[in-house]
């Protein structure tokens, strides 16, 4: 069998808060393959954004294991978990979250700063994935003078720029009015066809129809694990719109 | 790496430019005052140690002793308990290099139209050895001269400029009282003592001639002072023990009675000087240091905002890759630029406050060079110390509560 990108078995979160203990996870198993594309849904408070916390090593469980392309990510200290971000993991948040005073290049080539990259070629990636996403022309533009999709596919660039084998989305499209999500949702799917692995939360059934698998969160379990019904599945006109030059040659476990 | 960084922190710098040069302001005045102060205090030490160089070196003073009537003290020198005879047995002692009795008072001198009141030290020709003191034109007295009581004199700078103007006074003949007397020397110029007073403003003449032809002393052949010159500066203590035993001897002191005179040593004066202007130039550095650590909290002060202000920024940065430490790096980086970009301003300033001290208020200053790299390294050690508190607490922020706040 392949080797799982995710694996997840009996995992706990557990919070204190004013009210008494809180468990925002309680026992939850998941595998997720390379090459997968899964939406991870439920209403608010039921436990996918602690859970995309743990998936992107931001946060740790309080019990059960998780396995990053292999790596028991328990036994990695600070800085391995900041090399697992930088290098394997690429994120996209609902508020974009660029820097503000950077221009668009600086912001994609922001995570090869921290890969020890030299100027001339962290420059060059960070053009080449603006261009992918289709943004070629706006290197020099501060942020806030583009759109929020085009704020979003500058973010998605920056996620693609290190080369990682995951994507995770945290509601990726919430902050964009439903045309322009769909658009962002085809770049995804491109992505995905060119084989890497994305995982994104959405509420949005619209949304998460563009994956081929949907997990559904509830109170803190899996509720819902099933592949999306094919013929919900709408053309993904954005990424015919942008095509992605295929990458191949992607290493299967060249990690870090 | 460190290029992106150094971007990094100028575009942070950049983007609240009033708040970074406001900030920078506290670091440019703290080693501008540190500069400055220690640019006085080492001119204040340059400027003494140039005075001490003039008394002479291992010197003595051996001032006569008081009178004392129906408990009536006066002061020492007012009893001529010395004499030119105790001042020859001085100088068979070993470690004894030159003795010379100095006999002085003032007295008013008349040239033309002239006449200046001037200090009159009357001595032998040892004294000029003694004293270091070099001649700037002529010649001295000799001991001849000193035997005959001649009316001769050797004048210093500022008398000669105050009689002569712009004459040449070698060979020119003034008067004292009726007595004409003539000038065979002008001493080179030494300035001022430790006391203040203008060492050049004296007229030297043989002690004789001074007692019997100018103050008409009934005490003939004796003497005010004795200066005494040491061999060496570690034969003075035993050269100090051996003239108060000898005049005790020589004045028949007994055992419980107290010595008739009085043993000043002007090397101890000179070090308690230099000394004193050394606490005094450490004081001027330590109240100039006050104001470079209240710099230091300016600066800690401003990193502790942009930390807050930027928390959003850390939590992205750290999830996209960045480790405790590259965070760590860049908010030290801006501290240390910010002091260091900041003493290089106080460095000019205050380089140029001594350069304005010394034309304005003509003050010694010296800058030396290890001032400046003290300061230089002070200032980047500041901005490590007060940005390592603000650069931690930013390193050590959670990513997912830094990625939340608004």
């Amino acid at each position: 069998m392949e080797e799982a990108v995710i694996r997840v078995e009996g995992l706990y979160k557990d919070y204190d808060t004013p009210a008494g203990p809180f468990s925002a996870l309680k026992d939850v198993d998941l595998a997720i393959l390379p090459g997968e594309f899964v939406a991870i849904m439920g209403p608010s408070g039921s436990g996918k954004s602690t859970f995309m916390n743990i998936l992107g090593c931001l946060d740790r469980p309080t019990a059960g294991k998780y396995f990053l392309a292999g790596r028991d990510v328990a036994a990695l200290d600070k800085d391995e978990t900041a090399r697992l971000r930088n290098r394997t993991i690429g994120f996209v948040f609902q508020g974009f979250n660029l820097l503000p005073r950077m221009n668009l290049t600086d912001n994609v080539a922001l995570p090869l700063v921290y890969s020890a990259i030299s100027h001339d070629e962290r420059r060059a990636r960070a053009q080449a994935m603006l261009e992918k996403v289709g943004l070629g022309g706006y290197a020099h533009s501060l942020p806030n003078r583009i759109s929020g999709g085009q704020q979003q596919r500058v973010a998605i660039a920056r996620a693609l720029v290190n080369d990682p084998r995951l994507v995770l989305a945290d509601e990726p499209t919430g902050n964009l009015d439903s045309h322009t999500g769909e658009e962002i949702m085809g770049v995804f799917n491109a992505l995905n066809e060119e084989g890497i692995t994305v995982v994104l939360i959405t509420h949005e059934a619209d949304i998460a129809a563009h994956a081929r698998r949907q997990v559904r969160f509830l109170d803190g379990r899996v509720v819902h694990d099933a592949p999306t019904q094919p013929h919900r599945r709408p053309p993904s006109e954005a990424s015919q719109r942008h095509p992605l030059p295929g990458e191949g040659g992607r290493e299967e476990g060249a990690l870090c | 790496m460190l290029g992106a960084m150094l971007q990094e922190a100028w575009r942070a710098m950049g983007a609240n430019r009033l708040r970074t040069l406001l900030t920078m302001l506290g670091m440019v005045i703290g080693v501008g005052a540190v500069v400055l102060m220690m640019a006085i205090g080492q001119g204040a030490q340059y400027a003494v140690a140039q005075t001490i160089s003039t008394m002479g070196s291992n010197i003595f003073v051996v001032l006569s002793g008081y009178t004392s009537v129906g408990g009536v003290r006066s002061g020492s020198g007012s009893a001529p308990t010395l004499t030119v005879v105790d001042a020859e047995a001085i100088a068979e002692l070993d470690g004894v290099e030159l003795v010379a009795p100095v006999h002085m008072g003032s007295v008013q001198m008349v040239y033309g139209s002239n006449n200046w009141n001037v200090w009159v030290m009357g001595s032998t020709p040892p004294f000029f050895d003694a004293r270091s003191w070099a001649l700037a034109d002529g010649t001295v007295f000799t001991d001849s001269d000193v035997r005959a009581a001649t009316r001769v004199a050797v004048i210093g700078k500022t008398a000669a400029s105050n009689l002569f103007g712009e004459e040449n006074p070698v060979g020119k003949t003034f008067r004292i009282g009726q007595a004409p007397f003539t000038v065979l020397g002008v001493l080179a110029p030494k300035g001022q003592n430790l006391e203040g007073r203008d060492q050049d403003d004296v007229l030297v003449m043989p002690i004789t001639t001074a007692q019997r032809k100018v103050f008409g002393t009934p005490f003939q052949g004796s003497a005010r002072q004795l200066l005494v010159k040491a061999s060496s500066g570690e034969a003075m203590p035993a050269v100090e023990k051996g003239i108060e035993a000898l005049l005790r001897q020589r004045h028949r002191l007994r055992d419980s009675a107290d010595n008739d005179f009085t043993i000043r040593n002007l090397t101890a004066v000179a070090d308690t000087a230099a000394e004193t202007t050394r606490v005094m130039s450490l004081l001027l550095g330590a109240i100039a240091s006050v104001s470079l650590l209240v710099g230091g909290i300016g600066i800690m002060n401003i990193m502790l905002v942009s930390v807050t202000e930027r928390t959003r920024e850390i939590g992205i940065r750290m999830a996209i890759g960045a480790r405790e430490r590259d965070i760590l790096a860049q908010f030290l980086l801006e501290a240390v630029i910010i002091s260091v970009i900041g003493c290089a301003i106080g460095l000019v300033l205050g380089i140029g406050g001594a350069a304005l001290a010394n034309q304005l208020a003509k003050m010694t200053v010296v800058v030396s060079g290890s001032s400046v790299l003290t300061a230089f390294g002070v200032a980047a050690g500041v901005g490590i110390f007060f940005g390592f508190y603000p650069a931690r607490k930013a390193a050590r922020l959670d990513p997912i509560e830094a990625l939340r706040y608004q």
